[in-house]
């Protein structure tokens, strides 16, 4: 595991992020409704690998949704190399370099494996709806490019021998890496893991673990991961924050977080005891 | 050249053969023996009807955006084709004469005539009907660009279905009216003086392109990119594709088929009636692509020829008196389908030229895109 | 009912534009009915009396897409049964008006009960387009099978002679007729019977229940079938009264009659939120008006393009309809 001190660039900036469902628009704002998201705030810097726990229904994926633009922001900043996404179409941010995967993985189920990953290349495609059509010389050359782009993402995965596999066919530890070599495929500078454990056994899990770490530096990534297993998060992230109920409770490195008497609430209620988790 | 260009190569000649073939058959073969009434509904009209289907199945099959926008352009896309040649109708003509070859007595059994015109051309018919179908064309395209536009943005996919079934009553009963306006179209009457410019050639010819380009869109970057937005539109929007631009431009080029296959159907008949254009008939495409398979060409196809010919058969062949049954046959038989096959008569297996191209891997040395692969499959 | 208003006014809040638009439509008209108050007057109660048939079969509508998530498009169908089934009662078995009603709502609740285990019970868990495509091929069933020769002909039957002697007098100008309160009284009963059936009956609970949660219903010990099957046998029922209505009303009946009526009323019920009931009831009665108003002052053979329109332009600023749910924020 590599150290990493935050000393490169910001990647990722958000300050007072905030979401509320429900509410009704008054004067002074928003009243009533739930607030998922309150004051939410994070910096992430080039190539740190970055996490951010809680509890169930904490809101740390409603985060996500907001910075992938799914949902809209009630109020607060999101920037992105100093560029503000907030009021951007999801398509536009992740053009700008940020991909993602989802917490329930979001395949297309009927395509095959090779497309999956293909469509993620499709803004870098190199060729527009005239070429598809005539598809002349041009168009065979830029799509067996992309073809094997695609292949290639595939083969780090070990994908390569599916590749013409229906995805929904595919047990679900391989969903989850055709879920991931698509999020690399869309080229980010900035990817975001929305549980990339979950379900998966402990070995499993550990080279889950390797493939992040090689990720990040084959592709010079910034890696933001959400996880409720704290044995994931502890093992590979340099910087975490911890969420409950919308609001930031506790900020640090692994030892600093784990140690933290409000975290440690969080997840068991006021007793103490063993750390554990509260599911 | 690698594996799969020459594949493509094999089954694009076998595609473009089989057109050949399937042309000269139907023209030499099988058009001189019907009647002229007949082989206008069994083989023309359903050419015509293949490419509203195939339009929609891009939308709805491969889009998944449910429409029912199609009968509304073809309506548009008649009327428009037939108001433009109404005008210059008889008066156009350019024939150029072809070569008049004499048939050797065996071939005359079978292909019946004495003598086969082996080209016979008249440019300016030929000219005026592709005006019109160009006319049709881009007025269905404009107003679906239009209309798709505003109501995808505002309504997204669910509310979408309704609002094209309001669109497609609302031409209806606008072409009623219409000889308000044009008087020519005379309204419910029904236009009539429209020249039939549209021969098997013409109706043959457009859904070969139709089925051609559907193809090579689909099996391109965004055709991946159209289908994605079916499977999953967040997911989609997640992977940087526009949904937004890729339902309109489905909607646009459907509503293109559409209009296309209405300026042909009007100059087949040389009449338009506006009650043809009805809310009762708008399911027909629907039905067709469903039977047929959504999101599958082949079936689309398929299914419009058997629809067709089932539907006209029936008339001819049920005994006299009984001709009526063949509308209580026809939905018997599709509650049937959708009880037993419900994924339609070809499901997900395309034919030929319509399947998707494999692109078996390149080995790692071979790649240009990985030239670090080299020295990872070496290491 | 404060549910209701509280809906209403966050949508005016949402597209205030629209509610704009449509004061400046309504000071129009008021315009025109000053002009001409009696005429506006007779477009109103001739738009009331055509709204509240159209209501009665799209509660049907509205019940069914509420309950099984299905435009069952063979409503308008059933519509058609029940003028038919009130015709042969009254000029054949020379009934009179109440029995005439009840055979209209036995028979058509019948043919729903059939259409709904034969057609559409086996695909409850197929796709939704099959399912759809069923219920239009069930629409093309019953129209073309009614149409065969040996059943009701395609032809045009004239409704003679009545059930109801047709009086009518002058209010104030306006003609009103018998017939219009009996449209009415029986339109307004059925509403009311249906609001108490479902909001204050057991039946109307486990009906709301599986509309719901199928699943959980049926954990709970309500029979979903029989529920499912008896909302069908219900909205049929309606709209058979509403079809015997039509027919008092234009009486003149064919085995097509109900394809624009049902249209309407299908668009009625989206109009005032699908799957709400008072929404359907509320929808119907605007576009009743809707269609007198603008064929009355607009144009008469346009009136069917400016109904739909005003449905899209509605649709487009409130696509769940006027008393529908929210729309639900993008995921």
């Amino acid at each position: 595991m590599s150290e990493c001190t935050p000393t490169g660039p910001v990647v990722l900036e958000i300050k007072n992020l905030c979401k509320n469902f429900g509410g009704r628009v008054t004067a002074e704002g928003l009243e009533g409704g739930l607030w998922a998201v309150r004051d939410f705030d994070i910096t992430v810097h080039q190539g740190e690998l970055a996490g951010l726990i809680g509890p169930n229904g904490a809101g740390k994926t409603t985060v996500f949704n907001m910075v992938s633009a799914l949902i809209s922001v009630s109020s607060g900043d999101i920037t992105f190399h100093g560029k503000s996404l907030v009021g951007m179409p999801p398509h536009a941010i992740t053009q700008l370099g940020i991909g993602r995967t989802f917490q329930n993985i979001r395949i297309f189920p009927r395509l095959s494996v090779l497309d999956n990953v293909r469509i993620a290349l499709h803004p870098h495609a190199g060729y527009g709806l005239g070429s598809a059509i005539w598809q002349g010389g041009a168009f065979h050359t830029k799509e067996r490019e992309l073809t094997d782009k695609a292949q290639d993402f595939l083969s780090i995965f070990e994908l390569q021998d599916k590749q013409d596999e229906i995805a929904s066919n595919l047990p679900y530890g391989e969903q989850r890496r055709v879920e991931m070599a698509r999020a690399l495929a869309a080229q980010p500078k900035l990817l975001l893991l929305d549980e990339p454990a979950a379900g998966m056994n402990p070995a499993e899990v550990r080279s889950l673990m390797d493939r992040i770490h090689f990720v990040r530096d084959r592709f010079k990534l910034t890696i933001l991961l959400i996880e409720h297993q704290m044995r994931v998060v502890m093992g590979i992230c340099e910087q975490i924050t911890v969420m409950d109920f919308g609001q930031v409770i506790a900020r640090g490195n692994a030892e600093q977080v784990s140690n933290d008497p409000k975290v440690i609430e969080a997840y068991l209620g006021k007793q103490g005891g063993k750390p554990g988790r509260r599911e | 050249m690698h594996k799969s260009g020459f594949r493509f190569l094999g089954q694009s000649l076998q595609f473009w053969a089989t057109v050949l073939l399937v042309f000269l058959f139907a023209q030499w073969i099988l058009m001189p023996r019907m009647s002229n009434f007949r082989n206008t509904a069994w083989i023309m009209f359903p050419c015509i009807m293949a490419i509203i289907c195939l339009g929609l199945n891009l939308i709805y099959g491969f889009n998944g955006q449910f429409s029912l926008g199609q009968w509304g352009f073809y309506g548009i896309g008649a009327y428009t084709s037939a108001i433009i040649t109404y005008r210059f109708g008889a008066r156009v003509s350019l024939p150029i004469e072809g070569i008049t070859v004499p048939l050797p007595g065996l071939v005359q059994k079978l292909i019946p005539m004495a003598e086969m015109q082996l080209f016979h051309f008249d440019a300016g018919k030929a000219g005026l009907l592709l005006i019109a179908v160009a006319a049709g064309a881009v007025l269905a395209a404009l107003v679906s660009l239009a209309f798709g536009y505003i109501v995808m943005l505002r309504l997204g996919s669910d509310y979408f279905g309704i609002a094209t079934l309001g669109f497609t009553l609302i031409v209806q009963n606008l072409l009623v009216n219409l000889d308000r306006w044009i008087p020519e179209t005379k309204g419910a009457r029904g236009m009539v003086g429209i020249p039939p410019l549209t021969s098997f050639f013409w109706a043959f010819l457009f859904l070969v392109l139709a089925i051609v380009v559907l193809r090579n869109l689909l099996y391109s970057s965004a055709g991946r990119a159209i289908v994605s937005v079916r499977e999953d539109e967040v997911a989609a929007q997640a992977m940087g594709i526009d949904v937004l631009k890729y339902k309109v431009v489905c909607f646009v080029l459907g509503s293109l088929f559409a209009g296309v296959a209405g300026a042909l159907y009007a100059h087949l008949y040389a009449f338009l009636s506006p009650s043809y254009f009805s809310f009762a008939q708008s399911f027909d495409p629907m039905i067709i692509i469903v039977m047929g398979g959504l999101g599958n060409m082949t079936g689309t196809v398929i299914a419009t020829f058997l629809w067709a010919i089932t539907l006209e058969g029936m008339r001819i062949w049920l005994p006299m008196g009984f001709e009526a049954w063949r509308f209580v046959i026809y939905p018997i038989a599709l509650l049937l389908l959708m009880l037993f096959r419900p994924q339609g008569i070809m499901g997900r297996v395309e034919l030929g030229f319509l399947r998707a191209p494999k692109w078996p891997r390149r080995t790692a040395a071979a790649t240009s895109a990985n030239p670090e692969g080299r020295k990872e499959a070496a290491a | 009912m404060p549910k209701l208003l509280n809906r209403l006014v966050v949508s005016v809040r949402k597209s205030p534009v629209v509610y704009a638009v449509g004061l400046l439509l309504l000071v129009w008209l008021a315009g025109r009915a000053r002009q001409n108050p009696v005429l506006f007057a007779q477009f109103i109660v001739d738009g009331i009396r055509l709204g509240f048939v159209y209501a009665l079969v799209a509660l049907g509508y509205t019940m069914v897409y509420g309950i099984v998530r299905l435009i069952n498009f063979a409503h308008g169908d059933v519509f058609m049964i029940g003028a038919f089934a009130a015709y042969y009662g009254t000029t054949h078995y020379h009934w009179r008006f109440l029995p005439a009603l009840v055979l209209a709502m036995v028979i058509c609740a019948f043919v729903a009960v059939i259409i709904e285990r034969v057609a559409y019970k086996p695909l409850r868990d197929a796709p939704r387009i099959s399912a759809l495509i069923t219920a239009v091929g069930v629409s093309f069933f019953l129209e073309y099978f009614s149409a065969l020769n040996f059943v009701f002909t395609s032809n045009f039957i004239s409704y003679v002679p009545q059930p109801i002697q047709f009086t009518s007098w002058q209010v104030a100008g306006v003609t009103v007729s018998n017939i219009m309160f009996v449209v009415m009284a029986v339109g307004t009963v059925c509403l009311f019977a249906l609001y108490y059936l479902v909001y204050r009956t057991k039946l109307g609970k486990a009906m709301r229940a599986v509309a719901w949660d199928k699943p959980t219903a049926r954990l709970m010990g309500i029979d979903v079938d029989l529920i499912i099957t008896f909302t069908f046998a219900l909205g049929a029922a309606l709209a058979g009264i509403g079809g015997m209505l039509y027919v008092v009303v234009y009486p003149q009946i064919r085995t097509f009659m109900g394809v624009m009526p049902g249209l309407k009323s299908f668009i009625a019920a989206v109009f005032g939120g699908i799957g709400s009931i008072p929404g359907a009831f509320i929808g119907a009665i605007t576009i009743g008006m809707v269609e007198t108003l603008s064929a009355g002052y607009l144009s008469s053979t346009l009136r069917d393009a400016i109904v739909f329109s005003i449905l899209i332009i509605v649709l487009l600023y409130k696509p769940t309809g006027l008393f529908g749910e929210a729309a639900k924020e993008k995921a």
